[in-house]
């Protein structure tokens, strides 16, 4: 037998035998299973720290938010998730819908996270806050030329706007709120205004895009803060300042990263407590500033970096907005070519 | 007449009945082999199909208006670019080094393989951060030509046209180097003796005599360009793949993924066809030759034509990008990456069992198709090569479904308490779906060249099945298989949506390793799991090239 | 005694289509037998069927006595004590061969495995080959090899298809008396299938000729040429013409330059009736008489080395064939004495009657 083909051959059976090794299966009360759409590097921080506090051990499965829904829904009542983490409300709203959260009581978490920050269901709870504004070219624009989102369709910013794609949820999340404040009708307008702005093919996402905002491809574009954040922190110098839109309108558009327990997890309790941790003060920072976002917990202060940028008015629309009219949004930027 | 004894035999041996049918029985027995796997790999499509019944009629009806004529086109001229530049690029490079002798044509012949190793989503992000509006390229130039300087765009259907075909050109250089190798010469020598010059015999004979291996590479690459959904969102095209997505992330719809993802199984199925056909007509030839005779050598400064094609195709498919990503990687080192280097063995480990797997499930059902040959078998072997047509994360909804419904169904079934889903049979059964494909061709291509009397002579020298197998069969068959794993666990390693969904707990690869940070747009840190991810491609890599080399060394048929 | 390899009324065939009709034969232990017969008749599909590769609609085959095919039923090929050699050799290309010799041979110890190798393949002539690779062979060795590989486990019978097709024409003949002469010495049975009547008549005890499915006639060389049982064996062996004549009453054949003695075959192949009949002329039957008062005129002539073999255009019309001496050349359109040499010739029935 020649080398390679041996050598094939242990691999393979080595594998085989790796196979066959047993699910582990749940030992009760030592572990949850998360399953998250936020990726690793922005949850195991957190969950180090509650095992160091507690003891109990967590395994976080990620995957993308609607393979996650949909492992639940084939799952079923065999499912070995405890909790369930996206990264949009949008998300967590077609959990809900699909049926694969479980409302529970919590007064901590109702006094933890604002109201407008939480399913009225009480199937799932936002425990960090980004927003989604603009950010210009500091020497293109003044500050003093933006105003809104809306603003943004208007002829004079013809060829000097930058968007993300249409396909990533976050712009979902934006249109859906803004159906939810003008009404369908109104939204497709501003879509399509957006649309004829655009100075360059929609973008694959944020941080391409703010670069292109500092190279001068476009003079303005609307993105998440954290990738600002994180941007700014790699590369200080470039030319991009932040703006708070809609402030004397409606207010920012926000999103969160949030939780639910899952329909048939086997260990509520233990996962409602790490819920309600995770919505804690102490846990809040962790979660928040390793990302430059904003804790929900309204007793908690946002990070240092993230405060610099200014206060802000934020949407008092309830986030489940978002997930509630986001099909919808989806097709109006169908119909408006917003790719 | 009663059959009289002979002495020899010691008594009259009554015709063994098992022996009567044997030949009826093992038929019904590959058949069953044939049905069972291909089965296996069309469950989860099964499966997934059913979800049709909650496709949103309204959601269909928006889709066909607004989204679906704009991604039919889309697709149609990406896969028709692709289509194009890679034959073109595969075959020209194949004859190039195939045929002629000229200044590092060794060093190419392998070479020109490596891009294999790179996954086409990361040459993606690698070009477009390279040669978009504020990568280094157009800075660059516009500090040199002015800051309006305007270029057309690099997030396009050309743009990705051109890095997909620059990720899968190998496949149809692979193929056609197979081709050329074998026939090539034969084919000038007539050719030339016919009076064509060079070129045209390049046109009219060696080309269209090497189309069923152009048609097995182009299979694969039209496939593939069907299904990748990684490198079309970086450059932001729709294509129906991304309708596809977007029914199911955006419109939180699966059954209308579903039923578009069917659309695609479709022409997936009728592309395999087609390709068989092509195939089946120009049937396999073996040649006189022994090995591959030494190409001709080009005069003049030609000859650095010839070397500046090749060099060009690899420093844009593979070189450029490598540079870029040891640049990302160097600047911003924060130590060594532990995560990544174990993602590495777990990248390998799962790679090495995978193409193990789906190359012994490739050889059953190669074996299948010439023990029990017939409309069945031939139907069942293509559609168990259908996993490869669906984009990958729409094909790991199905495995998963199906799985879990395995796992309701075998506990009540059998009493005992156990799970598939979530173990590595789960990963594992994933890839056989959908990687089969890849396998079975250089199998079944090898298989065919095994000639029926070599199976009769074994037979006549009193070799059961069992012996044929492991003497006669396995030994001439070893080129082929090794090819089929190598390049099973090349696109193993860089598979992302199925691993991603059907992943064992701790068994992150590096292909997770690096969504997770692209889906977050960190792209430089997602440079050192790249990198590792190429490293560990080259090691199949070697294999391949020196299977590509060797092959045509044992022949079934005497030399004139 | 019973014969080495028996077939009962053996057919064979495929969805729908019989392509062996009731095949009935005999092989006596220490003889070769050849199969002949034109393309398409149907002699390889026999072999496969003696073999083991195709099973029999009707009809049964023995092989040492023991039968091992009936309709429904097929002793699978490697249940058989058979050796075959194949058209192409079918030398396994990834052994050596030495191993390929030996493959036959996995039931016997190491030892006794070589040493058998060994005696083989010097009984071949490829003694000390048996490192050689199969492509490092010439066609011939390779045949070699084959046979060697057919032989080595002592079978009861062996098989030929055709196994000296792919070779040149002058290693034919002097293989083909080769072959015939190591089979006969080690007094194995053989059976040949093979188009080529030259092979047939080098090599086989018995030939039996088949056409369209079924078989001709069954006879030694000898007589398939010179008392062929019909005229399809009459125009498939050797070379010869079919004239039109008048049998008379006292068995005698009237030709127009001649009076033969008509020949049946006691029995077997009994003369038709008196009256228009054809007759077989063969090269050999007419031959060049200046002295003969009959002329005929050169048509066609082919050089043959040691003869000419003239067509020769006879009074009436008719074209007959004439192998002669070859310095005897005369040039085509001139006239030369021709008389019969037979001393009987065969007739048939012409073809109105049959």
């Amino acid at each position: 037998m020649s080398r390679p083909q041996a050598l094939f051959r242990t691999l393979g059976a080595v594998a085989l035998a790796l196979c066959l090794l047993p699910a582990a299966p749940a030992l009760a009360g030592e572990k949850l299973v998360v399953y998250s759409a936020r990726i690793e590097a922005l949850v195991k921080p957190m969950f180090d720290a509650y095992t160091k506090e507690t003891g109990v051990e967590i395994q976080a499965v990620t995957d993308k938010e609607g393979a996650l829904v949909e492992r639940l829904k084939a799952e079923g009542a065999n499912t070995p998730a405890d909790l369930l983490i996206t990264t949009d409300a949008g998300n967590l709203w077609q959990a809900a819908q699909e049926g694969v959260l479980r409302p529970i009581d919590s007064p901590a978490l109702a006094a933890a996270v604002p109201a407008n920050l939480r399913d009225p269901d009480q199937q799932w709870f936002g425990l960090t806050v980004r927003a989604r504004t603009l950010f210009f070219n500091t020497q293109m624009v003044k500050a003093g030329e933006l105003s809104t989102y809306e603003d943004l369709a208007q002829p004079a910013w013809r060829g000097k706007l930058c968007l993300r794609s249409s396909k990533k949820v976050y712009n979902q999340s934006l249109v859906a709120m803004l159906i939810s404040e003008h009404g369908e009708a109104k939204a497709e307008e501003i879509v399509r205004g957006w649309v004829a702005n655009l100075a360059a093919e929609p973008f694959a996402d944020d941080t391409r895009m703010l670069e292109a905002v500092a190279a001068g491809q476009c003079a303005v574009g609307i993105a998440n803060t954290y990738y600002y954040g994180r941007l700014m922190e790699k590369k200080p110098d470039l030319p991009l300042g932040i703006f708070w839109a809609n402030q004397s309108t409606g207010g920012v558009h926000i999103n969160v990263t949030g939780a639910g327990l899952t329909r048939h997890g086997k260990q509520p309790a233990a996962a409602q407590k790490l819920l309600e941790w995770l919505a804690s003060p102490q846990a809040q920072n962790l979660f928040a500033d390793v990302n430059f976002e904003s804790p929900v917990n309204p007793a908690t202060a946002p990070s240092a970096a993230v405060q610099a940028w200014g206060s802000f008015k934020a949407s008092p629309l309830n986030v489940v907005e978002a997930g509630r009219l986001q099909a919808k949004a989806v097709r109006l930027m169908d119909r408006a070519g917003y790719r | 007449m009663p059959a009289i004894a002979d002495a020899g035999l010691g008594g009259t041996a009554p015709l063994a009945l098992t022996g009567a049918n044997s030949g009826e029985r093992q038929r019904l027995f590959w058949r069953a082999v044939v049905l069972l796997i291909a089965a296996l790999v069309v469950a989860p499509l099964i499966v997934l199909l059913t979800r049709i019944g909650d496709a949103d009629a309204s959601l269909i009806e928006h889709l066909l208006e607004h989204v679906l004529p704009r991604v039919f086109g889309h697709t149609l001229l990406l896969t028709t670019l692709v289509a194009g530049a890679t034959a073109a690029l595969g075959a020209g490079l194949a004859w190039l080094i195939s045929r002629y002798r000229f200044p590092g044509r060794d060093v190419f012949s392998w070479a020109l393989l490596l891009p294999l190793a790179l996954p086409a989503y990361v040459l993606a992000f690698v070009a477009v951060g390279l040669l978009d509006f504020a990568g280094p390229l157009q800075t660059a130039l516009r500090a040199l030509f002015g800051p309006d300087l305007r270029l057309p765009p690099v997030r396009s259907v050309g743009g990705a046209a051109l890095v997909l075909s620059l990720s899968f050109y190998p496949y149809v250089y692979l193929l056609c180097r197979s081709a050329f190798d074998s026939q090539g010469q034969r084919a000038m020598e007539a050719a030339r003796s016919l009076g064509l010059s060079r070129r045209q015999a390049f046109w009219r004979v060696a080309l269209p005599m090497s189309r069923p291996w152009l048609a097995a590479g182009l299979l694969l690459v039209v496939m593939e360009t069907l299904a990748d959904f990684g490198t079309v969102s970086v450059f932001n095209v729709d294509t129906f793949t991304t309708a596809i997505y977007k029914s199911w992330f955006g419109l939180f719809s699966l059954g209308t993924a579903a039923q578009l993802a069917s659309l695609l199984l479709l022409i997936g199925f009728v592309l395999a066809m087609t390709e068989h056909r092509l195939r089946g007509r120009a049937g396999y030839w073996s040649t006189g030759r022994s090995v591959a005779a030494p190409g001709e050598p080009i005069d003049g400064a030609r000859r650095w034509l010839a070397t500046a094609a090749c060099l060009g195709v690899l420093l844009l498919a593979f070189l450029l990008p490598l540079a870029q990503l040891v640049v990302w990687a160097t600047s911003g080192w924060t130590g060594v990456d532990v995560v990544s280097l174990r993602a590495a063995g777990r990248t390998l480990l799962l790679g090495l069992a995978a193409a193990g797997l789906v190359v012994a499930t490739a050889l059953l059902l190669a074996y299948a198709r010439r023990e029990s040959p017939g409309r069945l078998t031939e139907m069942a072997a293509r559609l168990a090569t259908l996993g490869y047509a669906i984009p990958g994360a729409v094909l790991a909804v199905g495995v998963f479904v199906a799985l879990t419904l395995a796992d309701r169904v075998l506990p009540a079934l059998t009493g005992v308490d156990w799970r598939v889903g979530g173990t590595l049979v789960a990963i594992l059964l994933a890839y056989v779906a959908r990687f089969l494909a890849v396998g079975f061709g250089p199998v079944e291509a090898g298989m065919a060249r095994i000639g029926r009397s070599l199976d009769d002579a074994a037979r006549v020298l009193g070799a059961g099945s069992r012996r044929r197998l492991l003497r006669i069969h396995l030994p001439l068959l070893t080129p082929s298989l090794f090819t089929a794993a190598a390049l099973v666990l090349v696109d193993v390693m860089k598979e992302m949506p199925i691993t991603l969904m059907t992943r064992p707990f701790g068994w992150d690869t590096l292909a997770v390793r690096i969504f997770e940070l692209t889906s977050e747009g960190q792209w430089e840190a997602a440079a050192l799991p790249s990198l590792a991810l190429v490293a560990t491609g080259l090691l199949p890599l070697s294999l391949l090239n020196r299977q590509a080399e060797t092959t045509p060394i044992r022949r079934s048929t005497p030399p004139t | 005694m019973t014969p080495q390899l028996e077939l009962r009324s053996a057919s064979l065939g495929y969805e729908g289509r019989i392509v062996v009709r009731e095949l009935e034969l005999r092989i006596e232990r220490g003889s070769i037998a050849c199969l002949l017969g034109p393309s398409g008749c149907g002699k390889t599909t026999a072999l496969r069927g003696i073999a083991g590769f195709e099973p029999l609609l009707a009809g049964e085959i023995l092989i040492a006595g023991r039968s091992v095919s009936r309709a429904g039923h097929t002793l699978p090929p490697e249940a058989r004590r058979i050796g075959m050699v194949f058209q192409d050799y079918a030398l396994f290309p990834h052994l050596r061969a030495g191993d390929n010799v030996g493959f036959g041979l996995h039931r016997l110890a190491a030892a006794e495995r070589a040493r058998r190798v060994s005696f083989w393949l010097e009984v071949v002539g490829l003694g000390g080959m048996a490192r050689a690779w199969p492509h490092e062979l010439s066609g011939g060795q390779q045949q070699r090899v084959a046979l060697a590989r057919a032989l080595a486990p002592e079978p009861d019978l062996i098989l030929l298809d055709e196994p000296f097709s792919n070779l040149d024409p002058e290693l034919r003949d002097s293989l083909a008396r080769e072959v015939a002469d190591l089979l006969r010495e080690r007094g194995a049975t053989a059976l040949l299938v093979t188009h080529d009547q030259h092979e047939a008549f080098a090599m086989a005890d018995h030939i039996g000729i088949l056409n369209a499915g079924q078989l001709q006639q069954w006879d030694t060389p000898y007589d398939t040429y010179h008392w062929p049982a019909n005229a399809v064996v009459a125009g498939f062996i050797g070379e010869g013409v079919m004239v039109e004549a008048q049998l008379l009453p006292d068995g005698a054949v009237q030709l127009p330059f001649g009076r033969v003695e008509a020949a049946g075959r006691d029995g077997r192949h009994p003369l038709p009736a008196p009256g228009p009949v054809r007759v077989l002329l063969r090269p050999d039957d007419v031959i060049h008489d200046d002295a003969s008062p009959h002329t005929a005129r050169v048509l066609r002539k082919a050089f043959r080395g040691a003869q000419i073999l003239y067509t020769l255009e006879l009074d009436g019309g008719v074209t007959a064939l004439s192998l002669v001496p070859s310095h005897h050349d005369h040039a085509i359109g001139a006239r030369i004495g021709i008389c019969i040499a037979a001393d009987h010739v065969v007739a048939f029935p012409s073809v109105r009657h049959e």
